[in-house]
């Protein structure tokens, strides 16, 4: 890990906590996330994941706690910004990857259209420029440069995930956040997606937040690990040190639940 | 029917006072689409409801009344509107456009150029130019309200990618005055230049989707393109068979089955009035 005294954290959650009426979706979530680092969040169904990840990509308001994100003007709370503001964060520094393709892709419009619309909305207003990026990603995730006019609908599963990823990283984000981004695809496509993925990361010196419940996910792509449980992250540290040295119960029946070929 | 059966203009004063203050608030925020109570109309939706309440809103007795539909005074929707204001306002009608003070036009603007004073009324089935993209009302208009117009742009890419060119050829999205984008209503895009800086009040009413937007005099309009795919206010590739103009927007019409066909004005009064002045196209025969 990174040494915290001499960078400034890209992310800091503080006591962050979410309530459904009286249940709890995550509470007292502490963390920092550095420059280029990948940090997987892992947990049974129902665990507080995807509220904890919707929280900090101000998809959900939280209830309490403070996500403080380092702008390009300095530290700010996310969840404190005026809307307007977020939502320009959030095309511009994040990007958010959904497990379901289809709820992060336009599936009625082209490929190129699809990777273009980033761009289009910070402001570019050249078609071939947009054309080549488009077409430039498409490579980069390893989809031919004939498929840019076919429509997400023409692709399959693996595509369009891949689609999607080159759909959010086009602008060049900061931040990224995967809510189970190989969920629903098959063994073989995964292991290409999370070779790509690593790859793009390493790349870009991306920072990512992987909402997974595949341990071999987070072993491959996170430097640090939190699990989560009821709403309570339970144990965090080095993924490594994590999964081959689970310290809290829950831990480990997760490490030794997974099952061997 | 009497004239005592109905107010001046069919509406009675409280809805024309409601819609007023919606086209005085569209007027103050040029392309905003501004919700109002759009009344049941003796009519069908799509038949130019929004529109024919701006008009009965806006007609004083004074005024001089045109109405078109794709251009044309002779048509079943612009006859049944132009009898409906002349039985229950009374107003003067006309087929002639520098006369007119108000036109209610159903998906064109006239050819002649407007003047100071005139009102343009515009027919809309479809206010939301980002509907075909974004099916959820809450989004379309937090999108108008943070100015994300990205959207706008991939509908255009899009036609660029499967056309090779701008395909849109109506309903074509402006930017008013640098601020929010606009459906002109289907106009075709032939006419997108003459929304802008125009000399006359232009005022659009949408009866079933319940909005009205206005676009101001000498308000500027601008038509949403790409820097490598510019605008173009495309017209069929002809001159008027009837008047000879090159420079009106022409409709296309079959006069046999041989393929034959003539190419005519679409506004009908432009189109008389050159004929009238001596002008004969290639099918034409003098006046």
């Amino acid at each position: 890990m990174k040494d915290g005294s001499l960078e400034r954290p890209l992310l800091s959650v503080r006591g962050l906590s979410k309530f459904y009426g009286a249940r709890i979706g995550c509470a007292e979530v502490n963390f920092d996330l550095y420059p280029g680092e990948v940090l997987g969040i892992v947990g049974e169904s129902g665990s507080g994941k995807s509220t904890l990840l919707s929280c900090l990509a101000g998809h959900l308001a939280p209830d309490r706690g403070t996500v403080v994100y380092d702008t390009a003007t300095g530290p700010r709370d996310t969840a404190l910004m005026a809307e307007p503001e977020r939502r320009r964060l959030a095309r511009t520094d994040w990007a958010f990857v959904h497990q379901n393709p289809r709820d992060g892709l336009r599936m009625g419009v082209s490929a190129g259209g699809n990777v273009g619309e980033r761009l289009m909305a910070v402001g570019a207003r050249h078609y071939g420029d947009i054309r080549a990026q488009a077409i430039d990603w498409l490579g980069r995730v390893e989809i031919d440069a004939d498929r840019v006019d076919d429509r997400p609908s023409a692709f399959s599963g693996g595509m369009q995930q891949r689609l999607q990823i080159a759909r959010n990283l086009v602008t060049g984000p900061r931040l990224v956040f995967m809510d189970e981004p190989t969920g629903g695809l098959d063994v073989s496509v995964q292991a290409r997606l999370l070779d790509l993925l690593r790859g793009l990361v390493r790349e870009m010196g991306l920072s990512a937040i992987i909402v997974t419940h595949d341990l071999a996910v987070v072993r491959l792509l996170a430097d640090r690990l939190m699990v989560m449980k009821s709403g309570y992250v339970v144990e965090q540290g080095l993924t490594d040190q994590v999964l081959d040295d689970p310290q809290h119960g829950y831990t480990q029946l997760l490490v030794s639940s997974v099952l061997q070929v | 029917m009497t004239e005592q059966a109905y107010n001046f203009a069919y509406l009675d004063e409280q809805t024309k006072r409601m819609i007023r203050r919606a086209i005085l608030k569209g007027v103050a925020v040029p392309g905003y689409q501004v919700p109002f109570a759009s009344r049941e109309m003796p009519m069908p939706y799509g038949w130019g409801t929004g529109g024919v309440q701006v008009t009965a809103a806006c007609l004083t007795p004074d005024d001089v009344l045109k109405v078109i539909d794709q251009g044309a005074d002779d048509t079943t929707n612009a006859v049944s509107i132009r009898k409906f204001f002349q039985r229950t306002a009374g107003v003067a009608v006309t087929e002639a456009t520098p006369d007119a003070t108000l036109i209610q036009t159903r998906h064109r603007i006239p050819e002649t150029p407007l003047t100071e004073g005139q009102i343009l009324v515009y027919q809309v089935p479809i206010p939301e130019p980002l509907r075909f993209l974004e099916p959820r009302e809450t989004e379309t208009r937090k999108m108008h309200e943070l100015e994300e117009y990205g959207l706008m742009h991939v509908k255009l890419y899009e036609d660029i990618a499967r056309h090779g060119q701008i395909a849109t050829a109506y309903d074509y999205p402006v930017k008013v005055e640098g601020r929010y984008v606009m459906d002109p209503s289907p106009i075709p895009k032939f006419d997108n230049p003459k929304l802008s800086g125009s000399p006359a009040l232009q005022l659009f009413g949408a009866g079933r989707e319940q909005r009205i937007y206005a676009v101001p005099p000498y308000t500027q309009v601008v038509s949403l393109d790409f820097d490598d795919h510019p605008f173009v206010a495309s017209k069929a590739d002809h001159d008027c068979d009837l008047c000879g103009a090159g420079h009106s927007y022409l409709d296309e019409v079959i006069i046999d089955d041989a393929g034959g066909r003539m190419f005519v004005c679409s506004d009908t009064d432009f189109c008389g009035g050159r004929r009238a002045a001596g002008h004969v196209g290639r099918l034409g025969e003098p006046a």
